[in-house]
């Protein structure tokens, strides 16, 4: 099988306010499959947002390449298709909508790719319908919750058409509630509909339920695998300003103290598994 | 010395169609070196409570006072009253405007009206206190600072005015781990240092557990629970769960482990707590 | 908390609501027409013998359509004064000093005060029926044409999108900065002219900064949904003729046919 994306030693170089040099990313590989459902996790400035944006050619290689289904970001003939295929989802709910009542900004995309109007009809009663938010179709976006608004930019990426969804930190601004929305209308997609996910999140709760975590830190990709491999590393994680979850953390120190516990407990029942 | 709200009500728009009342009498009282937690989901009353208590806001019905002083007047006596309320709002950082770093945090401590002296030291106290160097910081541009310095340099500014009160409104929002802790670790100094009283609007049940002496459950524009954090999530975890709200991971993973016959006193409030029970438990170090 | 809604719409369901854009904006323009046509008094009892019967189909409140009125009340008075007052002809009706009241004088300050009274309801009632929204397409579909002689017609439908979407936004953001200022203990209502333009300064200098920061976020954001301007652009909501709108620009062309009679046609009445 072909992975969606590709990334082959991908260096990112900018020049800072300061008039320095800053390597953003640092010769980063990473290979995501059809399906998958990867979380990216690293503290501020880590480099994740701006592998985020390589992800569908808002910014290019400084040195490697990135590969959306084998077409490279660098050729500018893929941009319309590297960017159908991959859609984003940004932080500030409020940003990224762009028109003032709920479905138009949802057809916003397909619109323009210059798809047919009765096809945009469609694809955004879909698209609506998928993250839960027919019910508000004609209403105004800024009336919305940050929760109901996040979805709303996650149906216009649907109703371009996208395989693939890359969230730059969707759920930082949003409550609790709102959380826990993204969180669980990506899982369904991914689950129902096949949506490639690459979710990049300081939340390390929404990081646990993910196929694969991906430890980013000063632009290098540190450790990668399943959460229960991840999230067992406590000691790493810390040292990279990462918190653990609190399971992991407590069964750490419990064998430290020399307690016999199985290896890579993360979860609540885990650990109190161990005790049964 | 404290800060009341008696019988408060508080309609947004009023007579009109978008008519919305966002506080059902409430009456409060927080007392001077008190650190109260305020929680409750988006649109629950708590951002207008806390509006309510410093003044922003006047109740519609009820009244809001410090020590007695009406909030809502416009006596210079309430003037200075609401000047002892602090506000720290969400994502502070928004409202830097000043040209360096210290003219922005001058411009509270200039507001109440001292002088260049007084002012300068209250400017270089205050960046001492949330660990900017001032020679290193003060002459430079606010925007061109991280995220978490300029967030550092926003509650500098309040902290500067040297408020008896201090209203934080979701200070850790959008920061990682480590400048959640180091902003944490300011506010509890404050706290403890200088006795300021805290009232902190947050969504963590973590960070209320972890630092507040009473906690505030808005719901549907009422206080329904006021309690002791500790107590609140032992014994109104039904309710909290009912209003959307949720219990801290410590206590959950306590249960957890009683569910699996390990005895555990009632009274485990965070991680350090929970791991030596454990530890004791099983005869470990 | 903030409830901002934006030009004057009143939602509804009428036929007038229910006309595509472009009939209304057009319909609109003859309609003005036709009040510029009029020049008698039965063109003028006429034309609001029309706008009542308008209004009456579009469901608004005649109170709220007359209300439109108010920002040029003060001109309309004007006019009707100046023109009692100061009027020309030889029906001298009330002479004092240089004031002149003629027959032709009045006849003249009602017509024109009349004129203005019915430009301002008939625009008003494309506003109150239209929301600004449908107006922006209305506009982009009626400017496309002129494409071909460089009116950016799609760009200035763009512009005002996102205008309306981001406004209400704006607006929340200046009240917290408002709030927050003011918590610093920031004054805005003393001291001269200079110093509360100073004052505004810690208002300003935070909503300019956020503004161009949520600019620079949107354009990234159209950027990773293909914007790539009008060219090759499709529409979701395409704009259709009914009907009904056939019949309001028959409606619009015999106003204008009905004061070009009144005004160049055979003295019948």
């Amino acid at each position: 099988m072909e992975p969606v994306i590709e990334v082959q030693g991908l260096t990112h170089v900018y020049i800072d306010a300061e008039n320095t040099k800053v390597t953003a990313l640092d010769n980063i590989d990473l290979q995501i499959m059809p399906g998958e459902f990867v979380a990216v996790i690293g503290a501020n400035g880590s480099g994740k947002s701006t592998l985020a944006r390589h992800l569908n050619a808002l910014l290019l290689p400084s040195e490697g390449h990135v590969k959306i289904k084998g077409m490279d970001t660098m050729e500018e003939d893929n941009l319309w298709d590297i960017r159908q295929t991959v859609g984003m989802v940004f932080q500030n709910p409020d940003n990224q909508i762009v028109a003032a009542i709920v479905e138009e900004d949802v057809a916003f995309g397909p619109e323009n790719i210059g798809v047919l109007p009765e096809e945009i009809r469609t694809r955004v009663d879909d698209a609506l319908k998928a993250v839960d938010m027919t019910a508000y179709r004609t209403h105004a976006p800024h009336l919305l919750s940050g929760g109901q608004k996040q979805r709303i930019a996650i149906a216009g990426t649907l109703a371009l058409g996208s395989e693939c969804i890359v969230l730059d930190e969707p759920t930082a601004m949003l409550d609790p509630k709102g959380r826990k929305e993204i969180l669980s209308t990506m899982l369904r997609l991914n689950k129902e509909k096949k949506i490639t996910v690459v979710y990049i999140t300081h939340f390390m709760v929404e990081a646990m339920l993910a196929d694969r975590v991906v430890v980013m830190s000063e632009g290098k990709i540190r450790f990668q695998g399943t959460p229960r491999e991840v999230f067992s590393r406590v000691e790493e994680l810390e040292r990279l300003g990462l918190e653990a979850p609190l399971a992991a953390k407590v069964a750490f120190e419990l064998r430290k103290s020399g307690m016999k516990l199985p290896k890579e407990i993360i979860t609540n029942e885990e650990l109190a598994a161990a005790f049964g | 010395m404290s800060m009341k709200l008696e019988h408060v009500s508080y309609t947004y728009m009023p007579g009109t169609p978008y008519e919305k009342e966002a506080l059902k009498d409430i009456s409060l009282e927080i007392k001077k070196g008190e650190f109260v937690a305020v929680i409750g989901h988006t649109g629950s009353g708590k951002s207008t409570l806390v509006q309510n208590l410093n003044g922003l806001l006047h109740p519609t019905k009820g009244n809001a006072s410090l020590d007695g002083v009406d909030l809502s007047g416009k006596s210079n006596e309430a003037k200075m009253a609401r000047g002892r309320i602090g506000m720290v709002f969400q994502y502070p950082e928004h409202q830097l405007f000043a040209e360096t770093v210290y003219e922005d945090i001058a411009f509270g401590p200039q507001n109440l009206g001292l002088n260049y002296e007084e002012t300068d030291a209250r400017v270089k106290d205050a960046m001492k206190f949330v660990g900017l160097d001032f020679e290193t910081y003060a002459g430079r541009s606010p925007f061109s600072l991280s995220g978490g310095q300029m967030r550092r340099v926003a509650i500098a500014g309040v902290v500067a005015m040297n408020p008896d009160y201090l209203i934080l409104d979701e200070p850790s929002a959008g920061l990682d781990p480590g400048s959640r802790d180091a902003v944490f670790a300011e506010v509890m100094e404050l706290y403890k240092k200088r006795g300021t009283a805290i009232i902190m609007v947050t969504h963590s049940m973590e960070d209320a557990a972890q630092f507040a002496k009473r906690m505030l459950v808005v719901y549907d524009g009422r206080i329904i629970i006021d309690g002791k954090p500790g107590e609140v999530f032992l014994k109104e975890k039904e309710q909290l769960l009912k209003v959307g709200m949720d219990v801290p991971e410590v206590y959950k993973l306590a249960d957890a482990l009683r569910d699996k016959g390990l005895r555990l006193p009632k009274e485990i409030t965070d991680a350090k707590t929970l791991l030596a029970e454990i530890k004791r438990r099983k005869g470990l170090r | 908390m903030l409830d901002i809604t934006l030009g004057q719409y009143y939602p509804g369901n009428s036929f007038i609501h229910r006309l595509d854009p472009r009939t209304k904006i057009l319909a609109t323009l003859l309609l003005i027409v036709a009040v510029f046509l009029a020049n008698t008094a039965v063109g003028y009892g006429a034309l609001c013998v029309m706008v009542l019967f308008i209004i009456a189909l579009s469901g608004l409140p005649f109170m709220l359509v007359l209300k439109s009125v108010k920002p040029l009340l003060f001109i309309i008075v004007l006019t009707l004064l100046l023109h009692t007052l100061l009027g020309q002809g030889e029906h001298v009706l009330y002479q004092w000093k240089f004031l002149k009241v003629t027959e032709e004088g009045v006849q003249m300050g009602v017509k024109m005060s009349m004129r203005l009274i019915l430009l301002l309801m008939i625009s008003s009632i494309l506003t109150f029926t239209t929301s600004p929204i449908v107006l922006t397409d209305g506009i982009e579909a009626l400017l496309r044409p002129f494409r071909v002689i460089g009116v950016p017609a799609h760009e200035l439908a763009m512009m005002m999108t996102i205008a309306l979407r981001f406004i209400p936004t704006l607006m929340e953001e200046t009240d917290r900065i408002i709030k927050a200022q003011t918590a610093r203990g920031a004054d805005f209502s003393s001291g001269n002219l200079l110093a509360r333009a100073k004052n505004m300064l810690p208002i300003l200098v935070p909503l300019f900064i956020s503004a161009f920061r949520r600019a620079d976020d949107l354009a990234v954001a159209m950027e990773a949904r293909c914007y790539r301007g009008g060219e090759g652009r499709t529409r979701m909501h395409q704009l259709a003729y009914h009907a009904g709108d056939a019949a309001a620009f028959v409606f619009a062309f015999a106003m204008i046919g009905l004061m070009a009679f009144l005004r160049w046609g055979p003295n019948v009445l």
